[in-house]
């Protein structure tokens, strides 16, 4: 099991730094949500089910839905100024 | 590659804190300061729960099937770690918030227009 | 100039880490044990596995620590959720012309039934969750975060509806003045606020663990309709 508790560190790792490198909001927000899934399962694989069920529903769920509607309301691109 | 078995965890958690606050450090948009506190907060609350592993341990819950109580995690970080990912919704929530209305006021979400946007 | 400073920053953060963890062991062959003698330090984790169900009634021992040993950290966390809610409503305060939501652009039939066949069965698994958190993985968070995700599918696939706020105001308001009205009775009762009062019962059984499905309920309610009003809150005026 630590072979794949190590690849799911790497995925996370992954989508960290492409949530900090994108351009493009929305898909570093998606990331963000990525990175969640990932350390809900990594959670469970610690014995922590509670835990695991929170990040999932507030972190993976919750949290990119309200970056959504901030997105929605404000800008698209990280270099946009009014752009909708 | 004993050692590095036993620390890919640690080693993973310190990398997303790290991403983390490069991101708050270098960037210059408000929501992308705000996704690196997300990050931030993912990666420490990580930390917290691997603290209290064991090495073949079970889940700290009594069921008719598990009854020993000797080989169970530290339940301790795990109800510390509750409170904090609500703590952590919340925050992000409030700073959404406060984004939506710099928008509204300011016409940009650039950190560096606003700041010489003050007087 | 300012990238170079940060990255230095970041190695000065990463070497102070290395330096000051690099000894902490990741999975203990089994925990420490406790005060048995002078010099050895307490493990209270080891103490609430041990005793927990004694002394609680609760069988999930994270639910125990949460509401039984440590219950005023939850009324704490229970507390900033509640002021992060109450600013989010003050900063954005609804624009007088905001869309009526009857012009939003439907979803498609399929969304649409999906969403309204989902949402009962959501809210009925969010409350067996928070009903069941001293016997099962769960709790009064979970549940309470199942449920606001239930109005956010409302908000994504029957766009148009609305949900009622005066509503999710007065269950918020009622949850969290029971959680408190509960830790007062203790007080009046045994002297300590959040005692446990009630019988702890005897393990396994759904009423069971004292005051703990009681104010699990309360904190259930008050974390779904919260979440849910946020959810309403940033949701209007969204194109």
């Amino acid at each position: 099991m630590t072979i794949f508790q190590a690849l799911l560190i790497l995925v996370m790792i992954a989508a960290a730094v492409f949530a900090a490198r994108s351009r493009d909001l929305m898909n570093a927000v998606i990331a963000c949500a990525m990175v969640s899934l990932m350390a809900s399962i990594i959670f469970y694989f610690l014995q922590a089910p509670d835990v695991a069920m929170a990040e999932a529903a507030i972190g993976a769920g919750l949290t990119t839905a309200i970056f959504i509607f901030a997105i929605n309301r404000t800008v698209r691109h990280e270099d946009d100024e009014k752009a909708d | 590659m004993s050692s590095l078995a036993d620390y890919i965890h640690y080693v993973g958690c310190f990398a997303l804190v790290l991403i983390g606050l490069y991101v708050v450090l270098v960037k210059s948009n408000l929501i992308k300061v705000i996704i690196g506190i997300s990050l931030i907060d993912t990666g420490v609350n990580l930390f917290l729960v691997s603290t209290g592993y064991l090495r073949a341990g079970t889940a700290p819950i009594f069921s008719e099937a598990a009854e020993q109580p000797g080989t169970m995690v530290d339940p301790v970080p795990q109800a510390l770690v509750l409170t904090a990912i609500v703590i952590g919704v919340s925050v992000l929530a409030l700073a959404l918030s406060l984004a939506i209305r710099l928008y509204g006021e300011y016409g940009t979400l650039d950190l560096r227009k606003i700041k010489e946007l003050k007087w | 100039m300012r990238k170079l400073i940060s990255l230095m920053v970041l190695l000065a953060v990463a070497a102070g880490i290395g330096l000051a963890l690099h000894r902490t062991p990741f999975g203990a062959e089994r925990a420490k044990t406790g005060a048995g003698s002078p010099g050895e330090t307490v493990n209270f984790g080891r103490y609430y596995v041990h005793e927990g169900v004694e002394e609680t009634g609760a069988t999930n021992i994270v639910s125990s620590v949460v509401l039984g040993y440590r219950g005023f950290d939850t009324l704490g966390e229970v507390t900033v959720l509640f002021i992060a809610a109450t600013g989010l409503a003050a900063v954005l305060r609804v624009k007088a012309t905001s869309r009526d939501p009857r012009d939003a652009e439907p979803a498609s039939l399929v969304v649409f039934t999906g969403c309204r066949f989902l949402f009962p069965l959501l809210l009925l698994f969010g409350t067996y969750v928070f009903v069941h958190g001293h016997l099962a993985p769960g709790g009064g968070f979970q549940g309470g975060a199942v449920i606001a995700s239930a109005f956010l599918l409302v908000y994504l696939g029957c766009r148009g509806r609305t949900l009622n706020e005066t509503g999710l105001r007065v269950a918020e308001s009622l949850s969290g003045l029971v959680f408190v009205a509960v830790g007062l009775v203790g007080l009046a009762v045994g002297g300590a606020f959040l005692l446990n009062f009630l019988p702890t019962g005897s393990p396994y059984a759904l009423f069971s663990a004292g005051i703990i499905p009681i104010v699990y309920v309360a904190i259930g309610l008050k974390v779904g309709s919260e979440l849910g009003a946020i959810i309403d809150r940033l949701a209007e005026g969204a194109r």
